[in-house]
């Protein structure tokens, strides 16, 4: 506790003069950093369109009510759409996931110095890249559809598994490891009964709470082409009907607190 | 004749019932999913060639043809990013404060935790879309979508991390005769600190992530210049950008690796 001398009195100070001095430089440079982008940031805006923004916003959302409820029968398919695309993307990214974290994880690499930092680089790239880039991309290859978006999902989802996996894998208890070693398995054996039991925890809950992740991803997917209820939601904004807007977003809504309680449910079942 | 007892690795799931349930339920499942996806290979087949010519671009990015417009879409995004996060940790703080059932009363909790809920639902492109609509077109509803983006993640974690506070502490403030503002920034404050710091870092991180996207439905950054050179097929500038990109964010993920170790 630093206490300075003032005179006779002594007196308490919350810190000592060093760290209030680089406090103070941390606050100053912090807000005028901030300052400065927020000019930025203005100079291209239109305040005059941001001044008429709550009327604006109210005549949209009284376009927007009453929601369209016929509109439902066509939202059907899309919705399915969405779901395989996050379920399948989920599924095809833990496939390549799970050999990426064992290359990238220091006690499992078979080369630290050549295949891990291949194996770290792609972790890196994937979760460096939206998945809506990535079906950006994807689309302009292997054109718009589905398999575009499943693709998007399971690339962006990669990296997101493959980090948390090989985490867990080089946090794992090496005396297990050891003790099978012992018993003069082989090296798969040893993946196998050493090292996957301990990892598997980790892994269903990451899957399921990228799942999760993904069935909010899957939404947009459409607005750039690759499928699912997102291209429902730009063939109505674009022909700015609000009311089917409305039911879309209520849809979305509904299906990422569905995703939710199911992921919170087998999350509960496995841990 | 029980002679030759093997041993088997014990089932994930005990119950059989249940186990055979699942698997039927996900072949199933599996089969509907994949008989519903529509593959045109043609249209594969003829992308091949782009795709190709993608990678090989990767290989060969071209910085310097559209150096203005990339320079100037990266600008916006890191000042965009700035700009939010702080928006966002300013408004996140308060509603993390009501969102913690150990501080606020029921009504405000609820309130509190509905924000929280909203904003985790949609994804960000979504409220993109909707702010440029009210904004209109630029950085400024960017800078909106993300700093509405970043309440939902930062104000329910730092809502977990008051809850689980040692409230040994704050009775301890609170005893010593503080008022309610003093006992939380005494109390309170000192113990969920790192945590703030750690968790703004992170969403710093993610949030230049978010700006590369929120560009592709007009709501400013890079991500415009993206669409632009993918809608021309200039695969060689997309490369580009997206090594910049990726650069960018492993410069951030590391630094703030950094930075949150000394913290916490």
């Amino acid at each position: 506790m630093p206490v300075e001398m003032n005179s006779q009195e002594k007196i308490w100070k919350h810190r000592d003069r060093k760290t209030q001095l680089t406090h103070w430089a941390i606050w100053f440079f912090g807000t005028a950093l901030f300052v400065w982008c927020w000019q930025l940031v203005s100079e291209k805006t239109e305040w005059f369109f941001v001044l008429d923004a709550p009327t604006i916003a109210a005549d949209i959302g009284s376009r927007m009510v009453p929601p369209r409820w016929e509109y439902i029968d066509k939202l059907w398919v899309p919705l399915w759409d969405t779901l395989n695309i996050a379920t399948l993307g989920t599924l095809l990214a833990l496939v390549l996931a799970v050999p990426v974290a064992f290359l990238a994880a220091r006690n499992t690499s078979p080369s630290p110095t050549l295949l891990r930092p291949i194996a770290l680089l792609v972790i890196v790239s994937s979760r460096s890249i939206n998945s809506l880039i990535w079906s950006l991309l994807l689309v302009s290859i292997l054109g718009p559809g589905v398999l575009a978006g499943i693709i998007a999902i399971a690339l962006r989802s990669i990296g997101f598994v493959a980090k948390l996996l090989y985490e867990a894998i080089e946090e794992i208890d090496e005396n297990q490891v050891e003790a099978i070693k012992t018993t003069g398995a082989s090296r798969s054996q040893v993946i196998a009964y050493g090292i996957v039991p301990q990892i598997l925890p980790t892994f269903v809950g990451v899957s399921v709470f990228r799942w999760d992740i993904n069935i909010r991803e899957s939404t947009v997917l459409g607005l750039v082409g690759a499928g699912g209820i997102g291209l429902q939601l730009q063939a109505s904004l674009n022909i700015l009907a609000w009311p089917q807007v409305t039911l879309i977003l209520l849809m979305i809504f509904l299906t990422v607190l569905f995703s939710e309680w199911l992921s919170a449910k087998a999350r509960h079942a496995i841990i | 004749m029980n002679a030759s007892r093997t041993w088997r690795p014990k089932p994930f799931i005990e119950n059989p019932k249940l186990r055979w349930g699942i698997t039927i339920g996900v072949l199933l499942y599996m089969l509907l999913a994949l008989g519903s996806v529509e593959v045109n290979w043609m249209r594969i087949y003829a992308g091949l060639d782009r795709g190709l010519q993608f990678f090989a671009a990767f290989a060969q990015p071209n910085f310097t043809e559209r150096w203005t417009d990339i320079s100037e879409g990266l600008a916006e995004s890191l000042v965009m990013t700035v700009v939010s996060t702080v928006i966002g940790i300013i408004i996140s703080i308060p509603i993390a404060l009501g969102a913690s059932r150990n501080l606020a009363p029921l009504p405000i909790y609820l309130f509190c935790r509905a924000i929280i809920t909203l904003s985790r639902t949609f994804q960000e492109v979504i409220i993109a879309i909707l702010f440029v609509a009210i904004f209109g077109f630029g950085p400024f509803a960017g800078v909106l979508t993300i700093s509405f983006a970043t309440i939902g993640f930062l104000a329910k974690l730092l809502a977990e991390a008051i809850e689980n506070i040692d409230p040994g502490q704050g009775e301890a403030v609170r005893s010593t005769g503080a008022r309610w503002w003093q006992w939380l920034n005494y109390g309170i404050q000192p113990q969920v600190m790192p945590r703030l710091i750690g968790l703004s870092l992170y969403r710093l991180d993610i949030n230049f992530r978010e700006s590369a996207v929120v560009g592709l439905v007009g709501a400013g950054g890079i991500g415009a210049t993206l669409n632009t050179a993918f809608d021309r097929y200039e695969f060689d500038t997309a490369a580009a950008i997206l090594i910049l990109i990726i650069g960018i964010v492993m410069f951030a993920e590391y630094s703030s690796s950094a930075i949150r170790k000394r913290v916490q």
